[in-house]
């Protein structure tokens, strides 16, 4: 069996998942990658997407809109602005956080235009990943 | 001396103060530990947020074009001062612990001549330093509709201070909030949030691949630094409160016992002087006979 890292999940109001996992798919700023046991140490910024967890009995799956995560020797942490359940995530949510991305894109001051409708660009793609 | 009747409606009536001081006692302890409990989750979050946000702030603090919100735009002229306080009162010392603190700093930079602006979060806090700086007053977030303080809530009391900070409104920020030490003690806090004020990492030996660069990720966050402060803040602002009111409750409630127990005696001696002196008027009357 293939060796095992610690993963933490955590957004502000409570941690979501403290599990071994063999290997993690972040949704990370410049592209998703997959770190396992003894990946070289990042830290990243997340866009909006889903992570996926492969613990060694199965996979968990989660949303995550912002945030970073930081893989080192010892583990990989991701500390997300929000985080659920993907099966948690309904269209109202979703529809919700694209409103509010609208307005924020919409209101951005010139030189945050361009990260503010990238935030929302990958948004609405997360949201057909997550196929709801 | 009070009648009977008087002394008897006194009575009844820390009675009833007795009870309403118990559930409000028994109410606060539920929420108390509702809220230690979030206080609880919140932490590893900002802990860790923290832990990275000194290693990235110490390898590029120094430089020349690190951000505004972690250099500071270069002056320490205008403050800004956060006073977060209950919406509720009854609580103790707490509201007057935390307006204490902050009247105490804006009279400390005034007196230095820097200009200060006050930012009211919670509107007890808001009555009792209004005397005092009500000039100073800029803005003021209600959070009496909010049931259960949420990460969204501080993000948009951060989103308002950055906004000011980007319109140049001051060049440093404080926040005012109780540190929650144990049910009898909070600890009146100032905390300075901008320019951010990040402790050290311990000798931390990784040396970390930064993707995208450390300047932007550090931009990203330098932000989200701002509300997750101000969310770990309001929790345990939230938690002492509750404390507080706890144990003023907790000494209320005993406070009417106390009371009570004297009216009683008080009331059966004033009864028995009655009875005593229907008998000797009785006795009296039966021997001019």
């Amino acid at each position: 069996m293939a060796d095992m890292m610690q993963f933490d999940l955590v957004s502000p109001e409570r941690s979501l998942a403290s599990t071994q996992a063999t290997e993690v798919q972040i949704p990370g700023a410049e592209g998703d990658f997959t770190a396992m046991p003894d990946h070289a140490p990042v830290i990243t910024t997340l866009r909006p997407g889903v992570l996926k967890v492969m613990t060694g009995s199965g996979t968990e799956e989660y949303f995550v809109t912002g945030g970073f995560a930081e893989v080192s020797g010892e583990g990989t942490s991701v500390l997300a602005e929000r985080a659920y359940l993907k099966a948690d995530v309904t269209r109202d949510m979703l529809d919700e956080m694209i409103a509010d991305a609208n307005a924020a894109s919409e209101s951005a001051a010139a030189d945050a235009v361009d990260s503010a409708s990238k935030f929302l660009a990958d948004l609405v793609a997360a949201g057909d990943e997550i196929g709801i | 001396m009070p009648n009977l009747s008087d002394l008897k409606n006194r009575i009844a009536s820390v009675k009833s103060t007795r009870k309403i001081t118990k559930a409000m006692q028994m109410v606060a302890a539920a929420k108390l530990r509702r809220a230690q409990e979030a206080a609880e989750a919140g932490r590893p979050y900002a802990e860790r947020f923290n832990a990275v946000m000194g290693g990235l702030a110490a390898s590029v603090g120094t430089s020349e074009g690190a951000p505004k919100l972690l250099a500071g735009t270069g002056s320490d002229q205008t403050h800004l001062l956060v006073v977060m306080t209950a919406e509720r009162g009854l609580c103790g010392g707490f509201n007057g612990n935390i307006s204490k603190a902050a009247r105490a700093a804006a009279q400390k930079l005034l007196a230095d001549g820097k200009t200060v602006k006050v930012l009211t979060v919670g509107k007890k806090g808001r009555e009792a330093i209004k005397r005092e700086l009500g000039d100073h007053f800029v803005g003021h977030v209600d959070l009496s509709e909010v049931k259960r303080v949420g990460y969204s809530d501080a993000a948009s009391i951060a989103q308002d201070i950055l906004t000011r900070f980007d319109a140049g409104e001051f060049d440093v920020a404080t926040i005012f909030y109780a540190r929650f030490e144990s049910v009898i003690s909070q600890i009146p806090t100032e905390k300075q949030i901008i320019p951010a004020d990040f402790e050290a990492s311990e000798d931390d030996s990784t040396v970390y691949d930064y993707e995208p660069s450390e300047e932007e990720i550090l931009a990203d966050l330098l932000p989200r630094g701002v509300a997750t402060q101000i969310f770990s803040a309001l929790l345990e602002n939230g938690a002492s409160e509750q404390g507080a009111r706890m144990s003023a409750m907790d000494n209320a409630t005993r406070n009417a016992g106390e009371m009570i127990d004297k009216l009683t005696i008080q009331y059966n001696r004033s009864r028995q002087a009655v009875i005593t002196n229907e008998l000797i008027e009785i006795i009296s009357g039966a021997e001019a006979l």
